[in-house]
This record gives C-alpha cells, structure tokens and sequence, in this order.
C-alpha cells in the first residue's frame, strides 16, 4: 500500500497532472478570493469556497481520469494485481495519494483566512470548519473519480463520465423540487420505477416468470403500503433523492455548523466508492 | 511447487482453457509450448492469479491462489507479455517500486536492483525515461521485474519477443542459469526457442494439455510410428495385402492415388525399422513399379503439429505444412537448396511453402520425386526433401 501510495504521489508530482489540478483550484480560489475578501472586503472566505464548488467538479475529474484506467491500458495493472498485495491495499494506496494531492492546496488555502485576519477580524473555526467540509467533500468526489476511473480503459470517457456524476448531483436538488411532493404523485412514480425493474431484471435473467413475479410483487407493496399509510409517501423522491446531494452537507459546514452527520455521511460515501471500485477490479478478474 | 487441477477458463462459451491438469516441479525450466490462441496466456494469467479460473484451482506451494493470494503470489515474479512498466519512470524508479512492492526488504534490495540490472544488461539505462526505451529494453526492464528478489517461480510470458539475436542468446544463458535454482515456467509458440532451453514440454492446443514431457522424450514417443509414404501402380486391394504381409509393419493405410492406375500407400513402421530396401525387393518379385517412396521420421516440429493440428484424424503426411519454427538462417539455407532444386529440375510446382526445416532435420528424406504434383501436401513435402537431398546437404 505504501509503495503504491509513494509511487502515485510522485507519479503526480513529476508529470502534469498533479499541478494543472492544483494550478487550476489555485487560481479560481485566488481569483474569487481577491474579489470577493480583498476587493469587496468580506470577511467569510468560506464564501469563496461555495463560489469554486462548481469549478473543483471540474477539475476533480481531470486528477482522477487515469488513476486507474490507465493502469488497465497500459496493462501495469497486471504487475499490481500479480504482486503479494490485495486489491484493497492497491486502491487504498491510490485513493490516499489522491487525497493528499488534494490536500496541498487545501493547505495553501488555509493560509488565506491568515491573510485576511491582518486586515478585520476573522471567525477562524468558522472559516476552518468550512474548509474541512469542503476537504471532505472533495474526498468523496475524488472517491466517485476513482471508482469511475476504474470502469473504463479510457481516460476521456472517464472523466466526462465524472463529471455527469458529479453534475447530476449537484443539480438533483433542484431536479427533486420539479417532482411532485404529494403523496399519490411519489406513488405514481414509485409504481413506475418497479415497473422500470422489472424490465431491468427481465434483461438481466432473461427469465419472464422472474421478472413477472418481481413485477406483481413489488407493485403490489407498493399499493399495499399506499393503502395502509398514505402519508409515508409525501415528499419520498425529495427524501431519497437528497442523498445523492452531495454539496448538501456542505452548507452546513459552511454556515460553521460541526455537521457530524455531514461527517458520517462523507466517509460513508468514500467508503461506498472505494468498495466499489475494488469489487469492479475483482470482478474483471471473474469475467 | 504448481499444482494445477482441471483448470477451466470459459469467455462466453468459448473455453480459452480447458480442464488443464498438471504438476511443475521445483528446479526445472517448463516451456508452455502452442500455437496463438492457445490458451498460454490465460493459463499464465490464472497462475500469477491475474485472473480467475471458472473451475479448477491452482496450489502455488502449499498456498491455494484465489485463498491465500498474497502467500502465493510471493513465490511468484510474472512478466506478462507486455511488460508492465511505467513509461514515465525510469528503470531505476520502476525498480524500486518494484521492490517495494514485492515487500523486498529495504537494506538489501539496493543490492538486489543493482545485482538484477546487471543481470539483463540495463545498469546502462537504468536513469532513462522507460519511454524512451526501445521494446528489447522494455522487455528486460520487465524481465528485471519479474526475477526482481529471485521468487521461487519465475513465470515469463514469451520473453524473446522484441529481442535482437544476441539478446536473445543472453537471456535464454539467463534463464538456463535461473533454472538452476528457480523454477522458471515460459511460454513461446517458437519451437526452436522452448526445446533449447526447457526441460521439460507442456504442449497446448485449444485449451488442452496435448503433451507433457522432456524434449527427448517427446519425439521418441513419435519415432515408434515413423512411416513411410508410397504410391504404386497397384490396385488398393492388391496393394494392401501386398505391404500387409510385410513383417514390421504397425499399421498400413492405401487410398486411391490421385494418379491414374495407381494408390497411395502410408505404412507405419514399429520401432525403427526401415523398411525401405525389403519394399524394394517386395515390390520387383511383385513386379509392382513403385512411383514413389519417401521415409518421414518425426522432429519435434511433427510432434507439434501434430497434437496441435485441428482436426486430428487427418493423416500425418498431410501435416508438413508451412511452419516456421527452427533457426531462422537453417530455415533460408534449406529454402535456397529448395530454389536451386526447382530451378533444375523444371518443376512446375509453385507451391513452395514446404517448412524446408522438418526436411533438413530429418536429414535422410529418400524421396523418389516422381514428377508429378497434383497431391499437393505430400508433394510439397517431396519437392522439400529433394531439394534437401541434391542441393543441401549439412
């Protein structure tokens, strides 16, 4: 794990990879942070942060495009997975090298609020609580660039393919509040989406009987469940749908809330991704 | 060491590998011997535990692959076939990461690094940019990789390719000398290469171990049914009770010859009896002209074609066909002889594929060339062993 960890690092760090990502966060920060904190005067650099979300989903992509699909095209992957390591200490070793590039110009953007204290007075663990949110947001997108990543032998499908991951979850918000909040409307599209897999499990197995049974099943728990307790439906797509929101949590941290929930959530999604991305690795082993 | 038990690897239906069993043992040199898509790569794979089989399972010293991976794997340095460098490292980097990764330990494996560019010849290269290294350099960096702390199996996807002669002659002394004390299992679908250096043959074909033995065991295990092919004017029936008579005979095979009036005739010798001059004899009292007679002894490129053929019940004399296996420059020698012999003798046989080779080995080809040359299969071979005969003899 270490050696992998080691060798991604550098491996960043000697080609130019590594420093357009950090160039490029470097400089829409500084930009955002001279208008906004040095220009205008305010004194909430957390501001800033909100203001290069959109831009970091850009640039998140551009890091981890060829982690690992790379690996598959150039056929090293075969050197690490005949090597006495496990899948899991080969992505983990990845994943940290990319946290930690990550983590360089976070740092050098720690030092900005320091900066800004000469000229007001600045609340620093606000500031400071705001930037580790951002950081671990960031993580559990660089978790999603990685699993990405390792679906694909091309760099460029895997970064668009990043990108629309991340994109789609920064817009589900406003997508959730397009659907319809009553109960029967949720109900509707509940029955539809079964609907929807059964079709998919029918084109999986290939079976009619299966996906018949999955069909008349899941319809009819659906309308059991509507009948007994109407009310659980109200406002369902917008619960379940807020979970893909990843920048949700972060407004907490940016307001200065301790989110720990926010936390739990972020290293759940890491951890998601990282199961994920090893079990796509074992599972090519398997094809 | 390896215990590989009814090993299957299935892509769809199509089965790349195919209940293959067998056993290595420590301190040889296998060669995985087959032709493309043969299934030595997917058994490599399997091995190192690249992939997984879908049955069968492979014990790499007492360590089961899939359940003790890293246990296993530490016994194991793999080149794959395309060595798995990072172009944007140099030799130097790569082996240290190497190193690492094979969890060498640390105060030793400076030594180690220098000991093994020594070895494949890179201590030259070793601050170069792996992008900027031709493929035979590539291809020793890989190699370097791979016997990288000397693992106790050495598993080499195809080493020579890419290699320039010299280079080849130096890592085939290499491999020899890691044979030694390492196991070394390699692959190659050129015969010259695996029987001069392995100790031991596992032929595959379609998935399939076809054959497993020492070189030397492998053609004489086809020398026993050495045979002779013939066309006399005779009719089939005739024929057959003629040559069936004839002691020493294992079995005997006549067809309808594709000349008029005449059949074609192939008897199995036993043993190495040559039944050349009795057949002579036999056939003056029989007042049978022969048209035809050439003796076919087994090389190891027959062995080959042989078990690897598609469809097996085709004849053996059918078999001799374009191969290019065996030393290169022997190859064009024999093939000028075929050339000159073409050129005196008028022949209006175009066909010159023949692997001239299989003739230069057999050495002692008698071939009564009779002119004609509408079998094609057997007359290539002909023209072969008679250009061998007037115009290349070693």
């Amino acid at each position: 794990m270490i050696a992998i960890y080691k060798k991604e690092v550098k491996g960043f760090l000697t080609s130019m990879i590594g420093y357009v990502f950090m160039a490029f966060l470097l400089v829409v920060t500084g930009i955002y942070f001279t208008y906004y904190n040095l220009s205008v005067g305010w004194p909430k650099f957390a501001y800033v942060l909100s203001c290069i979300l959109f831009v970091f989903m850009i640039a998140v992509p551009i890091l981890t495009m060829r982690v690992l699909s790379e690996e598959q095209k150039q056929k090293t992957d075969q050197m690490l997975l005949t090597a006495p390591v496990s899948v899991t200490e080969i992505v983990v070793g990845k994943y940290l090298a990319l946290a930690t590039i990550f983590l360089i110009p976070m740092l050098i953007m720690a030092l900005y609020p320091l900066v800004l204290s000469q000229f007001g007075t600045i609340y620093f663990s606000e500031t400071y609580t705001a930037m580790f949110g951002f950081f671990l947001m960031g993580c559990s997108f660089l978790a999603i660039g990685l699993f990405v990543s390792s679906l694909t032998e091309s760099q460029v499908i895997a970064a668009v393919l990043t990108f629309l991951i991340l994109f789609v979850c920064y817009v589900i918000d406003g997508v959730s509040s397009l659907l319809p909040e009553t109960a029967f409307g949720s109900f509707v599209i509940v029955i539809a989406l079964i609907a929807l897999a059964a079709a998919l499990v029918y084109n999986i197995v290939k079976s009619t009987l299966v996906s018949v049974l999955c069909l008349v099943i899941g319809e009819a728990a659906a309308v059991i469940v509507y009948v007994i307790n109407s009310t659980l439906y109200e406002g369902l797509m917008q619960d379940v749908l807020s979970v893909f929101d990843l920048s949700d949590h972060f407004s907490n941290f940016y307001s200065g809330i301790f989110d720990v929930t926010g936390i739990v959530y972020y290293l759940s999604v890491i951890g998601v991704f990282l199961y994920l991305t090893v079990e796509t690795i074992q599972k090519r082993r398997w094809s | 060491m390896i215990e590989v038990t009814h090993l299957t690897k299935r892509y769809g239906s199509n089965a790349a590998v195919d209940d293959l069993s067998f056993t290595v043992e420590k301190g040889q040199i296998y060669g995985f011997l087959g032709p493309n898509g043969a299934g030595k790569t997917t058994t490599m794979n399997i091995l190192t535990g690249y992939i997984a089989p879908s049955a069968g399972e492979v014990v790499i010293d007492g360590h089961n692959i899939l359940e003790e991976p890293e246990e296993a794997r530490k016994c194991i340095g793999y080149l794959p076939e395309i060595p798995p460098v990072y172009p944007e490292m140099t030799v130097l980097e790569y082996l240290q990461f190497a190193a690492e990764l094979k969890k060498l330990p640390k105060k030793e494996s400076a030594a180690m690094i220098e000991e093994v560019m020594q070895t494949t010849g890179l201590t030259q290269m070793q601050n170069r940019l792996i992008r900027n290294l031709s493929k035979g350099y590539r291809q020793r960096t890989g190699l370097a990789q791979a016997i990288l702390g000397y693992p106790d199996i050495i598993i080499l996807d195809e080493p020579m390719v890419g290699l320039d002669p010299k280079q080849i002659i130096e890592i085939r002394e290499l491999i020899k000398s890691l044979g030694q004390k390492h196991t070394v299992i390699l692959s190659s679908h050129i015969l010259s290469e695996i029987s001069a250096i392995c100790d031991h043959i596992m032929i595959i074909a379609h998935g399939k171990l076809v054959a497993s033995d020492t070189p030397e065991n492998l053609t004489k295990l086809m020398r026993g049914s050495g045979s002779l092919e013939l066309t006399v004017a005779a009719k089939v029936a005739d024929a057959r009770k003629m040559f069936g008579a004839l002691p020493g005979v294992q079995s005997i095979s006549v067809k309808n010859s594709t000349e008029e009036n005449a059949c074609d005739v192939m008897i199995k010798t036993e043993g190495d009896h040559d039944l050349r001059e009795k057949i002579f004899y036999l056939c003056v009292e029989q007042d049978t002209p022969i048209l035809r007679m050439q003796h076919t002894h087994v090389s190891l490129e027959d062995v080959f074609l042989e078990l690897t053929e598609d469809h097996p019940q085709a004849s053996p004399a059918k078999k001799k066909r374009k191969f290019g296996f065996g030393g290169k420059a022997k190859q064009e020698k024999a093939a000028d002889s075929e050339n000159s012999t073409q050129e005196e003798s008028g022949e209006t046989n175009t066909d010159y594929e023949t692997d001239a080779f299989t003739g230069a080995a057999q050495g002692m080809g008698a071939a009564e060339e009779n002119g004609s040359s509408e079998a094609d299969a057997v007359d290539r071979v002909s023209v072969g062993a008679e250009g061998q005969e007037s115009g290349g003899k070693e």
